[in-house]
């Protein structure tokens, strides 16, 4: 093994991880911001509202992501009205396909989780807010996301390192992320073992620094509930 | 209705090898499974500490990233071995036989903290109560711990199960014919990859709509001896 051509092409790694952290922070800050809404609507709305939702749900979360990206990136292009249309200069570009493929299959796997934290709010929580006189606007606000938040936390995390891994995948489609970078490298120089086992690394580095930073969170947000005295 | 200008039955060919993927890669998982949850379990610590590199660095590396190198880096190193044990012809690497392994190296992860926390969940005085009636270790396995581990493991397997049907889409990407890559063939040819795509969507949707009915059976009849609250 030689190291060296890794440390050569160091700064197409660079480019990859810039990438790779673009493309994953944007699709999930616009999946959580759709999820909220869906996640409401989703546990109080009537079945006509909640139809819709389910279905997107299901077609997002039973569908591999690779599958759900060619369908963007190479489908759309099939349908002329389409490609007359004012969407079309952004649906031609891979970067735009993948940021909006990973945007909503993240918005699908946060509306389940955020709905299922908000199933569990314990019904005296909602009985307090209501007998406070609160409007159902200010209760969800103050009383039911904040605490569905911090029960989502977990799942969430996971999501989050789903959504990294998941983002490997844009490479598939031409766009140069960490696991792009590493594709150029191996077929540049016959060399996969190096090219790919540095890309492993990067995502390994990435992977334990969002766990840990997830684990200062807990403990920041989980302080009222820790016994007194204990950190 | 849709028409598949001919591609129908070479789309189901493909369903048939993504099925043929997916139950192989699972039957490498769950053996990686539970030999991984018994050294998580077990009383070396060398083995602990191989089972638990193992697990951490699957939840650390994307799938794509690992078949990448499992299917290129095994076909380096298989072509530098083999002129080492005297074979001189180039070997390629069979894209089936890279693509099994590293989705069931995956999942075997995955099954591993789902089979150990089944196996801590049965009751310790149980199988206490097994080997003084004399059973032996295999017998207290077999009849005790087998039954109620799976009843504990059935959702966590599900779950499992239905992420790798989802992960065997990436074989299509090291040029095994699954029915990603029919359907990107058959796509070329007509100039429909939208159509194409959504059948090979319908047919995952089908696929785990199906595992989600039948594990929901076998969860029933695990738990028929549980009360329910």
């Amino acid at each position: 093994m030689d190291f060296s051509i890794i440390a050569e092409n160091f700064d197409i790694y660079i480019d990859g991880l810039k990438n790779t952290l673009f493309l994953v922070s944007i699709s999930l800050a616009a999946g959580l911001i759709m999820a909220i809404p869906l996640a409401v609507l989703r546990t109080s709305a009537g079945k006509v509202v909640q139809a819709p939702i389910r279905a997107f749900v299901y077609f997002f979360r039973g569908t591999p992501l690779l599958v759900q990206m060619f369908l963007v990136y190479y489908g759309f292009g099939q349908f002329d009205v389409f490609k007359e249309s004012i969407f079309w200069p952004f649906f031609k570009e891979a970067y735009f396909c993948a940021l909006f493929t990973f945007s909503l299959n993240t918005c699908a796997y946060t509306t389940e989780i955020i709905r299922g934290a908000i199933e569990t709010t314990p019904h005296g929580e909602i009985e307090a807010a209501r007998a406070a006189g609160m409007s159902t606007f200010l209760m969800l606000r103050r009383i039911v996301l904040p605490s569905a938040f911090r029960r989502a936390l977990p799942a969430y995390s996971n999501e989050i390192i789903f959504m990294l891994h998941g983002s490997a995948l844009a490479s598939v489609i031409t766009i140069i992320d960490i696991t792009g970078a590493a594709r150029i490298v191996s077929s540049r120089y016959y060399s996969p073992y190096e090219a790919f086992l540095t890309a492993a690394a990067f995502y390994m580095v990435i992977t334990f620094t969002i766990v840990f930073l997830i684990k200062r969170l807990e403990v920041h947000w989980y302080k009222h509930l820790q016994p007194p005295g204990s950190t | 209705m849709l028409s598949l200008h001919g591609y129908g039955p070479s789309i189901f060919e493909g369903t048939v090898l993504t099925l043929e993927v997916s139950f192989s890669a699972l039957m490498i998982a769950m053996v990686l499974g539970i030999v991984g949850a018994m050294s998580k379990l077990s009383h070396s610590s060398i083995l602990r500490t191989v089972a638990q590199i193992y697990t951490t660095v699957i939840r650390g590396v994307p799938d794509l990233v690992l078949m990448l190198l499992v299917y290129f880096g095994g076909q380096v190193l298989i072509n530098q071995i083999g002129p080492l044990v005297g074979y001189d012809e180039y070997i390629d690497i069979n894209p089936f036989i890279a693509g099994i392994s590293t989705i069931g190296f995956i999942f075997g992860a995955y099954m591993t903290e789902t089979f150990r926390g089944a196996i801590l969940a049965v009751n310790r005085g149980q199988l206490e109560a097994g080997y003084a009636y004399g059973m032996s270790g295999g017998l207290v396995f077999r009849r005790i711990m087998l039954p109620q581990m799976v009843r504990h493991a059935l959702p966590g397997f599900g779950n499992n199960w239905l992420v790798l049907i989802k992960t065997t889409a990436l074989v299509s990407i090291i040029g095994l014919d699954d029915m990603v890559r029919k359907a990107a063939m058959a796509a070329g040819a007509t100039r429909m990859p939208f159509t194409f795509y959504v059948v090979v969507a319908i047919n995952y949707l089908l696929i785990t709509t199906v595992s989600i009915y039948i594990l929901k059976y076998l969860e029933k009849r695990y738990s028929v001896g549980v009360r329910r609250e």
